[in-house]
Order: C-alpha cells, then sequence, then structure tokens
C-alpha cells in the first residue's frame, strides 16, 4: 500500500535527523535537524487523518518553537565548542540505558493486542469540524483555562527577561 | 514502535548532552514523540477526546519552551554559558 510506504519514509526520515541532532555538534545544526524532524511528524499527523493536529503542529512547533530556538541560539554566543566533555563512560551508560529503555518499550508495544476499532487512515474524528464540536462542548473550561496559562507564561518571560536584576 | 524510538533519542540526548539548549530540544523530541502516540491510539479507538489532549501537551510544551529559553538567557547571561555543569551549585 502507498501510505505504508510514506509512513516509512517519514519514520526513517524522523529517526534519522534525531540522531543526527544528537551527533551534530553545533547547536545550530541541532536545531535544523529538529526542524526536519518536526515536519516528518507533522507528515505522519497527516498521514493519521488528523488535519487539525497537523496544522497545529506545524505552526506551533516549525513555525514558532523553531524561530524562538533559533534566535536564542544566534542571540547566545555558542561558537565555542565543550571544553569538558562528558567522560566516555557516562555516555556509554546513558546509551545503553536508552536502548534499554526502549528495548522495554518495544516490547510491551508487541505485546499489546491493538483492539482495532476503526483503521486510523479512515477515522474522521481529526478533521477540524469534529474536533472543534468536542473541544467547544466537553472541554470547554480547559480551554479557557489554557488561556491563563500562555498569559503566565509570557509574563514570566517577560519578567525573566528583563534588564534589571530580579 | 517509531515513537518509541523517538522517545529513546530523546532520553540519550538529555543524559549525553551538556548544552542545555540541546537538552531543551531533546525534551522537546520526547514530548512530540508522545504526542504523536496519543494521536495514533485516538485514530484507533476512534475517540476525539485523545486528539483535544495532544492539544493541550500542545499548550502547555509552548509556554515550557518560552519559560525555558529565557531562562537559559538568563543563565548565560550571568555565567557566559550554557553547561550544565555550571549549574551544580543547584544539586544540595
Amino acid at each position: 500500500m502507498f501510505s505504508n510506504y510514506i509512513f516509512y519514509f517519514l519514520s526513517a526520515l524522523a529517526l534519522y535527523s534525531g540522531v543526527m541532532m544528537l551527533l551534530s555538534k553545533k547547536p545550530i545544526h541541532s536545531v535544523l535537524y529538529l526542524t526536519l524532524t518536526f515536519f516528518a511528524i507533522g507528515g505522519q499527523y497527516i498521514l493519521l487523518n488528523a488535519q487539525f493536529l497537523a496544522i497545529v503542529h506545524i505552526i506551533v512547533y516549525a513555525g514558532a518553537i523553531m524561530v524562538l530556538f533559533l534566535f536564542t541560539v544566534m542571540l547566545l554566543n555558542l561558537n565555542k565548542d565543550d571544553r569538558s566533555p562528558k567522560p566516555i563512560w557516562v555516555k556509554a551508560a546513558a546509551i545503553i540505558a536508552g536502548v534499554m529503555l526502549g528495548m522495554v518499550l518495544i516490547g510491551v508495544f508487541r505485546g499489546y493486542d491493538l483492539h482495532l476499532v476503526q483503521h486510523p487512515m479512515e477515522s474522521q474524528i481529526g478533521l477540524v469540524k469534529e474536533l472543534g464540536k468536542v473541544l467547544y462542548r466537553d472541554y470547554m473550561l480547559p480551554f479557557e483555562v489554557s488561556s491563563i496559562l500562555f498569559l503566565t507564561a509570557m509574563v514570566g518571560a517577560v519578567l525573566l527577561g528583563k534588564k534589571e536584576q530580579i | 514502535m517509531f515513537c518509541s524510538m523517538l522517545f529513546c533519542i530523546g532520553v540519550i540526548g538529555v543524559l549525553i548532552k551538556r548544552n542545555a539548549l540541546v537538552i531543551l530540544m531533546s525534551i522537546e523530541l520526547m514530548i512530540n514523540s508522545i504526542n504523536l502516540l496519543l494521536a495514533a491510539f485516538s485514530a484507533y479507538s476512534n475517540d476525539p477526546a485523545g486528539q483535544i489532549f495532544v492539544f493541550f501537551i500542545m499548550v502547555v510544551a509552548a509556554a515550557e519552551v518560552a519559560i525555558g529559553l529565557a531562562i537559559i538567557v538568563l543563565i548565560y547571561k550571568t555565567t557566559h554559558s550554557i553547561d550544565i555543569d555550571v549549574l551544580n551549585k543547584l544539586k544540595w
């Protein structure tokens, strides 16, 4: 099936750019690889027929958060390399721990028998119309509270970025 | 399986990197993999609540990134480095 190939391609792209994000020395390369990962994940949302999430993901992550990261990287002068890299045994232990966690998670997912209610490529719940109905009917209060959270985050960021000593 | 591999890349990144900015990026990667997994399960079980939840997680992640980057800029202003080892006074 054609969409299967797209899924494998996007997964491989996301995993590759995720690994390259860790391997690249300069932070700006890491940011660009992370952007590639985010676009691949946005493609996965489109494959799941979740249009609303795909649009929001592209706008929020590739649009807003990546611009924030890029501005921060350019604002800070990060050209000098790591003066004291972590010892090799810490890296080896971290990689072993991460790979073992991954094996446990993969084992859990393989053992779980997925009860297929609906084929995900044909599900209609991700469309903007359906999600809007649910969001404004059942989840009205959390939606409004999240605006207060945003206001708090904005005030906090401005307060932290002020010139005067806090 | 793809999501859990992405999550593990994020975990390894948090553990091996010294740059606070890259650590924040790895945390973003973990949040994204969890979002994708939640959206996939929601599409499988035909339940829109999961996708609403993903939306709220994105809201929280955006706020978290704004605050985190402000803190990193502030750390850079005071110590002229974003190496996480300059913050080891916070350990005790």
